[in-house]
């Protein structure tokens, strides 16, 4: 008796430690009703075949290298609409300075990465010290961006060479590499926000800036901090996907629609758009109820427009499943 | 005399800075209007003729009349992303039920209308009822819609759109005294804008729209029916955004992309146009003249002879700097 | 006392070196002068506490001490040593935590990350949490309340007063010497207070200096040793609270006695017929409640935080309505299921928290005032009412009825001071006609003059035959102000009782009679 009570106890303190999101829950659901769905109406491989499993993670990694990244800007009560551009002009940088030919890999990272913490440290100043509303600012950047690259280019651009083609297709033993750089990203981000002082600063800034300011963060530089990850997660984004697609295009970001997306998946996972809430796990099922809707009908050869329609219903349902509750009114 | 000639440049004084306080008191959009328009005028003879400007109102009232609708749901502290895909939706629907046949107009019309109202009452139900953040809500519809007009044509735009359809946007009165030709568009723009007036400015639900963006709270408290209000702000955005796309359909040709990037570009136009993200603020002048500088904005940048993508990049930096000034100013105010 | 015992006395008092003092200390903001050459001493082990009106100068003295504010001239000495802060972090690190009304905890944060926001113990930027964990355990343990607060709990999990405590034991993670506290137990229950006091008690024992502002003299006199009062931005004095009463002191805050208080009580030829009636009326807060309300009278609600109060209000008004029992107005039987309804019925409700729920602060006065009209009128028609004239005149009507002091009604009401703001709340409901007013804590927050006009502006209204249903938390309000009292306990009504009972015959029903208190603590759970 005394040592189930024990068990009991221990358990469900597991679980409050652990704190898993309610949206796991929808994950799972989504993933049987799918499954069976599958079972009735195709082939059932989503139960039995360990590709298709392992092929809605890879589907995701896009996805959630940029979502983690809009996470944390999100939970520091900011936003950001240019990651879609952002990624655009890492897929057409790289492929260009690569032109396929391995030595010019280093660069070619370099030369991204260093224009993704440009776009972030703007980003976070005009935010901050212009003081202008976020959604607004990154809309701004994000057009500039757009012009620059459709200015420059205006079809696929170069090519990556095969050894690059390493990060969108092989496998470290059955896993993926891809896989491994996603679930690398989505422990950086957790490490990042619950670890480290800059998570912990970033949550005071997103909960209450005045509070934040009043215990001596330097809330402006927490910000931009924020904003320069989110870059950076966008910029690894669009090298996945040049070296999944081999050559650089202008519209692979905003045809993803990465920016949009990123924010509906981290709003899924149970961030409060808000700010000072939220986190990278739940950001992670958000991403693969996506990835798992994709899979079910692709299986069940689904009419593509109708997966856009149930996409944007599923987006509304999974954050109803927490939200109608709620007493307070959303606006 | 000592006191008379001290007095006299202090009254003249005074009167300077009433003046200047008057000036100090005009939105900040106006100046950023005029200033683009006259730079316009000095490039081409055109914007200083009657049918150039008439042809620039033309073009312009569609994205006003957005705006107008974007603002009422700005103004409740919320967002309305679905608006561009609505625009696609009308274009691409309307073009399939019309199949080449001027008498299905008034079919086709009210067809739009009633989808545009299930949208915006959809919208108001899922965030009022499902206490859904409307960016989230919105965003759902925008895909729906979207995905749903395209399901519905099956992928790829079909039919075309009649000419007496095309009017609403593209046709003029003619012989109008003083100005020759005015458009029909601009004068759908008028009296939308005249009746939105009176219900932002003047009318009970404006009033309350306003309330719920500044402290839904004490609203409630206060008797206001906040889902009802909500809800209502919602149908009129898409009702807005549906007369907005049959006069969009009268310029460009049937296209599935024709809707794209509309409610960024409305919002930004609200937001020059002074409307407060966030809820409380709002004016429907501002907001058209907001809309009207957005398009000057185009216009210079095409006047400038820049690439479309270069006008991407240009507009970017100018919404910034618009948003920054208008912040700026107002915050001088306080 | 003589002048040889005063001098003893100040002999002894500079003895002992002053822990913290400002000096002939000045403020100016436009247009005020906010404090005006103050100079005082706060002692080491000593619970001061600082009183006056709204716009006194005591938040401004505070913030200077905390280093919020920087002051034109004068200085601040910190053990004899002159201090300057230019940001309320250069304070803290000196030993000077202030704790502000509105809390500064994130509430969706544990509270060991609260406490060491910005300072968390940390290598290369990450974070021991563990330590950090169990040195935000000893923090609470060191105040006591390690078994009531865990260093993991969510502070949105907490209650007011165990967030307050957290704020103390965060004041003293920056080894604080000084702690200034704003209205401290102004949301707090009878048993918080207690175990807040006595936790500032140890603090005091331990060679901290407290400074606490308080409008509650019942609590300023329990607990502090001096009690400094300011007026208009100055020094009116600082006396030992065993050589004082009460009266004295409030008659050194505003210049007049006690006894002007109240306006007198309604005579029972005012009284008319029942306007509200509510039989066996229940809802998940509520347990069977039964009373009526007459015409001219002021029905006084009293009870303890968390009693029932506000939540009868607001089933009355239809916020949270009963869903058993039934209400009758004027004699009808009536279901409130809205605030809408509640208001085309005429019911008002001046609510507790004039922030959050009574204002729209970027709207101008006009549309303040005009919105419960409006709520009940035609969505999409213009706002009209007893004709065009009479609806022009509404506005400017209304601001002399309620005295608004302000150069236009379209200014927006987030510009003016808290008591403009609550008339301008008051003739919000005027408008809708209401003529039975409910009002919830009228007066909280509210400095003495200002607290005088909204009671004689409560009577007024019975007298125009207004039914008035009053909740407070201060009992001197309920006993001063009501015609009967009804005091609710655990969610019911407990009992009813005549005007001018006594504060122990309140209490002991406030408390259910379980709980028998001394007199004293009695009096202060009456301040709540």
């Amino acid at each position: 008796m005394t040592t189930t009570s024990i068990s009991e106890n221990r358990f469900k303190r597991f679980m409050r430690h652990v704190n898993i999101p309610p949206v796991y829950y929808f994950l799972v659901v989504i993933f049987l009703g799918g499954g069976i769905l599958d079972q009735i109406f195709s082939d059932g491989q989503i139960f039995t075949n360990q590709a298709i499993l392992l092929n809605i993670i890879v589907r995701s990694v896009a996805l959630g290298i940029v979502a983690v990244g809009q996470t944390l800007v999100i939970v520091g009560a900011s936003i950001d609409l240019s990651v879609a551009y952002t990624i655009s002009i890492t897929a057409v940088m790289s492929s260009y300075i690569m032109q396929g030919k391995t030595e010019n890999v280093p660069l070619a990272i370099l030369v991204v990465f260093g224009i993704g913490i440009l776009i972030g440290l703007i980003n976070g100043l005009i935010i901050t010290k212009l003081r202008i509303n976020s959604f607004i600012a990154t809309l701004g950047t994000s057009l500039i961006i757009k012009g620059i690259i459709n200015a420059t280019f205006s079809n696929y651009t170069g090519s990556v060479p095969k050894s690059f083609q390493f990060f969108g297709y092989s496998t470290l033993g059955p896993i993926p590499v891809a896989i491994i750089v996603l679930i690398l990203v989505v422990f950086a981000g957790w490490f990042l926000l619950n670890r480290t002082k800059f998570g912990a600063h970033l949550y005071g800034v997103g909960g209450n800036v005045e509070v934040g300011r009043l215990s001596g963060l330097r809330t402006d530089r927490v910000v931009i901090g924020a904003h320069i990850l989110c870059s950076m997660s966008a910029v690894l984004t669009g090298l996945f996907l040049v070296s999944r697609l081999q050559s650089g295009a202008p519209w692979v970001g905003p045809d993803g629609l990465y920016d949009l997306e990123s924010i509906a998946t981290s709003v899924v996972g149970g961030t409060a758009l808000a700010g000072g809430k939220g986190g990278v796990w739940g950001t992670l099922a958000g991403v693969l109820i996506f990835g798992v809707l994709d899979t079910v009908f692709n299986q069940l050869g689904m009419n593509p427009y109708l997966k856009t329609v149930l996409r944007g219903a599923i987006i509304v349902l999974a954050v109803a499943s927490y939200t109608y509750r709620s007493k307070k009114e959303a606006a | 005399m000592t006191t008379t000639t001290l007095k006299q440049p202090s009254k003249i004084l005074k009167i300077l800075k009433a003046i200047w306080n008057g000036i100090r008191r005009i939105p900040a959009v106006y100046f950023i209007f005029f200033g683009i328009f006259i730079v316009l005028g000095l490039l081409s003879p055109t914007y200083q003729s009657t049918p150039g400007i008439m042809a620039f109102l033309r073009r312009t009232s569609p994205l006003a009349i957005l705006a107008i609708g974007e603002m009422i749901v700005l103004s409740t502290g919320g967002y309305d992303l679905s608006i561009g895909s609505i625009v696609t939706m009308v274009v691409l629907g309307s073009s399939l039920l019309l199949n080449n046949d001027p008498t299905m107009m008034p079919t086709a019309i009210w067809t739009m209308l009633a989808l545009g109202l299930l949208i915006g009452l959809v919208n108001g139900f899922v965030v009022s009822y499902l206490k859904i953040p409307s960016f989230i809500a919105t965003l759902g519809m925008m895909l729906l819609v979207k995905g749903g007009a395209l399901y519905w044509v099956g992928g790829a735009p079909r039919g075309y759109l009649t000419e007496n359809w095309r009017a609403f946007g593209r046709g003029y009165f003619e012989n109008v005294p003083l100005v020759d030709r005015f458009p029909y568009a601009l004068a759908i723009l008028l009296i939308l804008a005249l009746v939105t007036y009176f219900i932002y400015h003047r009318s009970n639900f404006g009033k309350q729209i306003l309330a719920i963006g500044d402290n839904v709270r004490a609203s409630q408290l206060s008797g206001v029916r906040v889902r009802l209000v909500r809800m209502i702000a919602f149908v009129i955005s898409s009702l807005f955004a549906v007369i907005g796309g049959i006069m969009i359909g009268g310029f460009g040709g049937v296209n599935v992309t024709i809707g794209e990037g509309l409610e960024m570009q409305t919002i930004a136009a609200c937001v020059v146009g002074g409307v407060l993200l966030g809820g409380g603020k709002g004016s429907v002048m501002n907001v058209v003249f907001g809309a009207f500088t957005m398009e000057a904005i185009f216009n210079l940048l095409n006047l400038l002879g820049l690439p479309k993508p270069y006008k991407d990049a240009v507009q970017g930096l100018i919404i910034i700097a618009a948003v920054a000034y208008v912040a700026l100013s107002t915050r001088k105010k306080k | 006392m003589t002048e040889e015992q005063k001098q003893k006395d100040e002999k002894t008092a500079n003895r002992i070196e002053p822990l913290l003092e400002v000096q002939s200390i000045s403020k100016r903001f436009p247009g005020v002068v906010a404090l005006d050459n103050v100079s005082l001493k706060f002692m080491p082990g000593e619970i001061h506490a600082v009183v006056g009106e709204n716009g006194a100068g005591k938040s401004t003295l505070m913030k200077i001490l905390a280093g919020a504010y920087i002051p034109d001239t004068g200085s601040i000495l910190l053990k004899g040593e002159k201090v300057t802060f230019s940001h309320p972090q250069q304070a803290q690190h000196k030993g000077i935590t202030i704790i502000y009304q509105e809390f500064n905890l994130l509430p969706d944060r544990t509270v060991a990350y609260n406490i060491f926001l910005g300072r968390e113990p940390s290598k290369f930027g990450i974070i021991d949490i563990r330590k950090m964990n169990k040195d935000a355990e000893d923090l609470l343990r060191e105040i006591g309340v390690e078994k009531m607060i865990s260093p993991t709990a969510m502070v949105s999990s907490l209650s007011v007063a165990e967030q307050q405590l957290v704020e103390i034991a965060k004041a003293i993670s920056f080894n604080a010497k000084v702690l200034i506290m704003d209205e401290p137990t102004a949301a707090l229950t009878y048993t918080e207070v207690k175990l807040l006091l006595d936790l500032v008690v140890k603090l005091k024992e331990n060679g901290m200096a407290v400074i606490f502002i308080s409008h509650r003299l019942v609590e300023v006199f329990d607990f502090a040793e001096k009690i400094t009062v300011l007026k208009d931005g100055q020094l009116v004095g600082t006396v030992n609270v065993t050589e004082v009463k009460p009266e004295d002191v409030v008659h050194m805050m505003v210049g007049r006695s006690l006894d002007h208080y109240f306006p007198p009580l309604g005579k029972p030829e005012d009284f008319g017929e029942v306007v509200l009636k509510v039989t066996n009326a229940s809802n998940k807060f509520l347990k069977d409640i039964s009373f009526e309300l007459r015409k001219g009278e002021v029905l006084g609600i009293a009870g303890l935080q968390g009693s029932g109060r506000t939540e009868m209000a607001q089933a009355v008004f239809g916020v949270e309505p009963f869903t058993t029992g039934s209400v009758e107005l004027r004699g009808k039987a009536m279901i409130i299921k809205n605030p809408a309804t509640a208001i085309k019925n005429r019911i008002g409700f001046v609510t507790e928290d004039r922030k959050s729920e009574g204002i729209l602060p970027k709207q101008p006065i006009r549309d303040n005032m005009l919105l419960t009209v409006r709520a009940i009128q035609f969505v999409f028609g213009p706002i009209f009412k007893n004709g065009i004239r009479k609806t022009k005149n509404l506005v400017p009507n209304l601001g002399k009825q309620v005295d608004v002091r302000t150069d236009s009604y379209d200014r927006e009401v987030q510009y003016l001071s808290g008591g403009n703001q609550q008339k301008v709340v008051l003739a919000k409901w005027l408008a809708s006609d209401a003529d039975i007013f409910i009002f919830d804590e009228p007066t909280r927050g509210i400095d003495v003059e200002a607290k005088a006009s909204i009671h004689d502006m409560i009577r007024d209204l019975t007298k125009k035959g207004i039914a008035v249903l009053m909740i407070s938390s201060e009992l001197p309000e309920i006993i001063g102000m009501s015609d009967r009292v009804l005091v609710m306990w655990d969610g019911h009504i407990e009992g009813e009782l005549p005007a001018k009972s006594s504060e122990p015959e309140i209490m002991l029903m406030a408390t259910g009679g379980k709980h028998i208190k001394e007199p004293q603590s009695v009096s202060a759970a009456g301040k709540e």
